[in-house]
């Protein structure tokens, strides 16, 4: 596997748990940074960045726009904003339409990013029940990244994991126990 | 939407700004970059573009498709009281100052297709303030304005502006604001009455007069670093002193040396000129 530049996790239904049984086993000093964009519902800011920074020594902020993405720091996609990854490496917020019924949109932060990160770009998707995120994950693998989901057996809800299953080549399927390991060997 | 999108380079677009510039004037080359290239590849993709030659045609050669694209490229999504808590800060603590002036002059750029407008409007009425105020309304875009102008909002979105005003403070029944036509809410005649659309582009046009009000809330997050500099040098030009400058939430003042002159409103995006 190529040096990773940055780490993008999408879930939606069911995710947040997942993220809550991996963050504790990360590595406090990761080489990447980790952009999380998950589905919630708008007025809930703050709550989510507050309740994650409680389970890993890494820096946990939301996203501002404009913000250089710097290593080592966990950033979270604001609710009703879609967050995109520029060709300088600084976060722009968007608040366009919504993209399949979600802002922010997954597909929005894949698709900016893999562009700007190529082949160095690894994209998780986790659970949920949409598709928002598949069509991420082709313009991931159509500029060299890699693509990984969670296992659909062990998601709580499968529909987005399955999804990307069936449309795209997916380079690794990860059950949750098997996650913090993969996200710190690409350190 | 669910859109696969299409591969352009940075370089074609890079070409295409540089085109809208050199034939109608409209300079969006200091606007973000993955914004704006999502927006164009969003418009290739609606219109089902042969191929990135004949796109560019198109828009070079073709004024009405060229109205198109500056509507598709920029984004018009608003509604009314939008984040109402914000609506309730202007509700209880900044238009009640600013009502001990003779007159109160807004401007509320980057006004879309006026929903926030027409919010403004409702408040300063129920504070007995509206005779005695004028908000300039504008946006870069003559086809949205001419939609504002209508005042005339989709029937089913009133349930959720609804919600968003009561919960911006207003103690009205807010369907006394409009009435249903159809498919449609009309606004009454005396919201419009205090509004003038105009088209104004922050990127090329100046000041053209003092505020004691500028609200601007997200457009600045379209903008490069260099461009927000410049249009909030715009709005400090354009603000009388002791004025209020108001961001959208994910919006700041705080990296710009006119910070110093202001002095933020707590826990909200907006700010007062102090000196």
């Amino acid at each position: 596997m190529g040096k990773c530049d940055a780490l993008i996790i999408g879930g939606s239904a069911g995710s947040l748990d997942v993220l809550l049984k991996v963050l504790p086993a990360l590595s406090p000093t990761l080489s990447f940074p980790i952009v999380i964009v998950v589905h919630r519902k708008h007025g809930s800011d703050s709550l989510l960045p507050d309740l994650l920074s409680g389970k890993t020594k890494l820096q946990v902020k939301e996203v501002d726009e404009k913000e250089p993405v710097q290593a080592g720091v966990i950033y979270i996609a604001p609710s009703d904003y879609h967050t995109l990854i520029e060709r300088d490496h600084t976060f722009s917020l968007d608040y366009s339409e919504k993209i399949n019924y979600s802002r922010p949109s997954i597909d929005a932060t894949f698709q900016t990013a893999a562009e700007v990160y190529q082949d160095k770009l690894v994209c998780l998707l986790l659970s949920g029940s949409n598709a928002d995120g598949v069509n991420g994950l082709k313009s991931v693998k159509a500029w060299g990244g890699i693509a990984g989901i969670q296992d659909p057996a062990s998601a709580q809800v499968s529909y987005m994991p399955e999804q990307a299953y069936i449309h795209v080549k997916i380079d690794y399927v990860l059950p949750i126990e098997d996650m913090a390991e993969f996200i710190n060997l690409l350190s | 939407m669910n859109l696969e999108l299409p591969v352009v380079s940075d370089e074609q677009v890079e070409v295409l700004l540089a085109d809208l510039l050199e034939h109608y004037g409209y300079d969006f080359t200091g606007y973000s970059k993955a914004s704006i290239k999502r927006r164009i590849l969003r418009l290739y993709s609606l219109d089902k573009a042969v191929s990135f030659a004949e796109f560019r045609y198109r828009i070079n050669n073709d004024t009405f498709y060229f109205k198109r694209f500056v509507e598709q490229i920029t984004v018009n999504v608003t509604e009314m009281f939008r984040d109402p808590v914000f609506f309730k800060t202007l509700r209880n603590e900044v238009l009640p100052k600013l009502g001990t002036y003779p007159f109160i002059r807004i401007w509320l750029a980057g006004c879309s297709t006026g929903e926030e407008a027409y919010s403004i409007s409702i408040i300063l009425k129920e504070l007995n303030l509206l005779h005695k105020s004028l908000i300039y309304a504008t946006d870069l875009n003559p086809v949205v304005l001419e939609k504002a102008g209508q005042s005339m909002f989709a029937m089913s979105q009133m349930k959720q502006y609804s919600e968003n005003y009561i919960l911006s403070g207003g103690t009205k029944d807010f369907s006394s604001y409009y009435t249903a036509n159809y498919s449609l809410a009309k606004f009454s005649d005396e919201l419009k009455s205090k509004i003038i659309f105009s088209t104004h582009n922050l990127v090329s046009d100046h000041s053209f007069n003092e505020f004691q009000l500028i609200l601007c809330r997200n457009v600045l997050i379209y903008f490069d670093r260099d461009l927000q500099h410049k249009v909030l040098q715009l709005f400090d030009d354009s603000l009388e002193g002791l004025g209020y400058l108001a961001l959208g939430t994910k919006e700041t003042l705080d990296f710009s040396p006119l910070s110093k002159n202001y002095k933020r409103v707590p826990a909200e995006k907006i700010w007062r000129k102090v000196s």
